[in-house]
């Protein structure tokens, strides 16, 4: 009997197509093949076309900012599987913002080579200040992320270095929308699938065993510690990557770039997709973003009911939309008697 | 001598901000981000209560609190009691009831000179040849009496000894017979409470504004962190100390540059010392 007095409960199990197409029987037919290439495949074609959709007016700019997101909560989803719960992604977003935009405006580089420095020397920096507190855990090491972007925007508005509070204007930007997005979009499906794939390998299970239980993994005879700023590199990269591309794509860099808006919305879309998977987190942006653009025509509101729509999410569907559908997808539900 | 007086006055200041705040993070373990949009939100229940409805001030403000008391109370049984032992979503959530509170707020036009809180007396006392109003000593006795009421509460009565209970060990707790719920909530709701009061005390000085909502958070944060975010008097020295630090380099370098110092201030004891200067307790388990 349980609680609600019912003789029944349930139980989930997998597919029998689930069960086959995770072994050597995929080659059976193209119908297990299918099943599992199809939410793969489908989704990347529809991103690789996607721009051709939507054209160069004002829903392909939402396409690109889509992607910037995605891309700083993929880095998010990459340093929360090391057990590393950011605040701050606006950190990773403006260091790399600045550094592109610094590059070219005092020395006018093009954006070829701006971006990949600004990428590299991001990750450097922001792994460089964030290594000392990596022996920090949960919500001491947030603070610390939380206080980063505020503090250099705080910095650059003192000492006036960089543009000060008006920023870097009248930087090179992309010839044409459709390069913009044919640049953000495979950067993207790169990102998901290379983290996705980074994860298994031994080199990623050594980072998920870091969440799991670090003391364990320590007597391994592993170094956590270089493991931990390894990972704040790799999604530092990645984050300042996305920094990079959205200073050229506005050509322009300002404080803005450490606005607490790109550590929210990142890790908003990352909770309500769900965690840990990657394809959760690019899920979860590609729903938020276009609805808090449908959300402008509130005005004043848009925040109210973006952050409602958050919080409600967070209390109601806590595993997040991803790890739902793929339940759903792999697993049935039956009734059982006690 | 003028950094004395209003070094003393500003650790007073920073300390209030601070009670609440890290009186819930000590018991129940809540980060409460929502503080700034509370304290906001406090503030201006009671300019609503003085202004629109007319009640004398003092029922103003112990309506406000009351009332902002048990909006804490609700905002654990609705939200926080589904989400705890997450602490991300435990952020996020309040994080964004918090945003959702000033925003809103903005939205309803409660921006300008208009709404302002009058002090509690008018006019202002000399202090060693320097004008020290009479609502910056105010500040002082108030923050001074909160301490000396959360003392009296944790260590005589026997909700105070619950309180204790569950921020030593939830578990053992639970096993005597103490709710964890029923104290998580009333933690909250103190906590919120205190928000209030430091709203109302602190306020008068200036007008209310919403982006205060944003710095109450990052002060609550720096004095909570420096403090150790589990001792009260921890909470009394970090204010002192920041406060301090605060006016001399606004003396010295600029107004421009306050914000900085707290901010610093987490980064270097996080860094140096993570349990604060007087937290001791659950340093090894928790933090590194």
């Amino acid at each position: 009997m349980n609680a609600n007095g019912a003789p029944y409960r349930k139980v989930r199990i997998d597919r029998g197509i689930k069960a086959r197409s995770d072994s050597i029987y995929i080659v059976s037919s193209y119908r297990e093949l299918g099943y599992t290439l199809l939410p793969r495949v489908l989704p990347v074609m529809a991103l690789l076309a996607l721009p051709l959709v939507l054209g160069e007016g004002y829903w392909g700019r939402v396409l690109v900012f889509t992607c910037i997101y995605a891309l700083l909560a993929l880095s998010w989803d990459f340093l929360q599987s090391v057990g590393m719960i950011s605040l701050g992604q606006a950190f990773f977003f403006g260091a790399g913002g600045y550094i592109a935009g610094a590059l070219n405006y005092y020395l006018g580089l093009p954006p070829l080579i701006t971006i990949p420095i600004a990428a590299l020397g991001g990750g450097l920096f922001c792994a460089g200040l964030l290594a000392p507190v990596v022996r920090l855990r949960g919500i001491y090491f947030s603070m610390i992320t939380l206080v980063y972007p505020l503090l250099l925007s705080t910095i650059i508005e003192a000492t006036h270095v960089l543009g000060g509070s008006h920023g870097l204007p009248g930087l090179t930007t992309f010839q044409s929308p459709y390069l913009a997005m044919y640049i953000v979009v495979p950067i993207l499906i790169i990102c998901l699938f290379g983290f996705r794939r980074i994860m298994n390998e031994d080199y990623g299970i050594v980072m998920q065993g870091i969440k799991d239980n670090e003391q364990s993994i320590m007597s391994g005879g592993i170094n956590v510690y270089w493991y931990k700023v390894q990972a704040i590199f790799i999604a530092a990269f990645v984050g300042a990557l996305a920094g990079a591309i959205a200073t050229h794509y506005w050509g322009f860099v300002g404080m803005s770039a450490f606005a607490l808006e790109f550590s929210i919305f990142p890790i908003a879309g990352a909770l309500v997709g769900g965690i840990g998977t990657f394809a959760g987190a690019t899920l979860g942006t590609f729903i938020l973003s276009p609805l808090s653009e449908l959300l402008r025509d509130f005005a004043g509101l848009r925040i109210v009911l973006y952050s409602l729509i958050l919080a409600g999410a967070v209390i109601a569907l806590p595993e997040g939309i991803f790890h739902y559908l793929q339940r759903k997808y792999a697993q049935f539900e039956r009734r059982v008697k006690f | 001598m003028d950094i004395l007086i209003f070094g003393i006055i500003n650790g007073f200041t920073l300390s209030l901000i601070a009670l609440g705040f890290t009186f819930t993070f000590g018991i129940s373990g809540v980060a409460n981000f929502a503080y700034g949009a509370i304290y906001i939100l406090g503030a201006l229940l009671t300019w609503f209560l003085l202004s629109s409805v007319g009640l004398p001030y003092l029922a103003a403000i112990v309506i406000s609190v009351v009332v902002m008391g048990l909006f804490g109370f609700a905002l654990y049984w609705v939200v926080l009691l589904r989400l705890r032992g997450i602490v991300l979503n435990e952020i996020i959530a309040t994080f964004a009831i918090g945003m959702a509170i000033l925003q809103f707020l903005r939205w309803k036009g409660f921006v300008g000179y208009e709404y302002k809180l009058p002090p509690f007396i008018k006019g202002y006392t000399v202090i060693a040849g320097y004008g020290v109003e009479y609502q910056r000593i105010f500040i002082v006795g108030v923050c001074a009496a909160m301490v000396l009421i959360l003392y009296l509460i944790t260590h005589y009565t026997r909700v105070g000894l619950a309180f204790r209970g569950i921020s030593q060990d939830e578990h053992t707790a639970i096993s005597l017979g103490i709710d964890s719920d029923w104290m998580g909530a009333l933690a909250l709701a103190s906590g919120c409470a205190l928000a209030t009061v430091a709203a109302v005390t602190i306020l008068p000085l200036g007008v209310i504004d919403i982006d205060e909502g944003f710095k109450v958070i990052i002060i609550a944060l720096a004095v909570g962190i420096v403090g150790g975010l589990v001792s009260i008097p921890g909470v009394i020295l970090a204010g002192f100390a920041l406060g301090f630090s605060q006016q001399l380099v606004a003396t010295f370098f600029g107004p421009g540059w306050t914000m900085v110092i707290f901010m610093a201030a987490i980064l270097v004891i996080l860094t140096v010392k993570p349990s604060g200067i007087l937290g001791k307790f659950k340093e090894l388990e928790e933090r590194i």
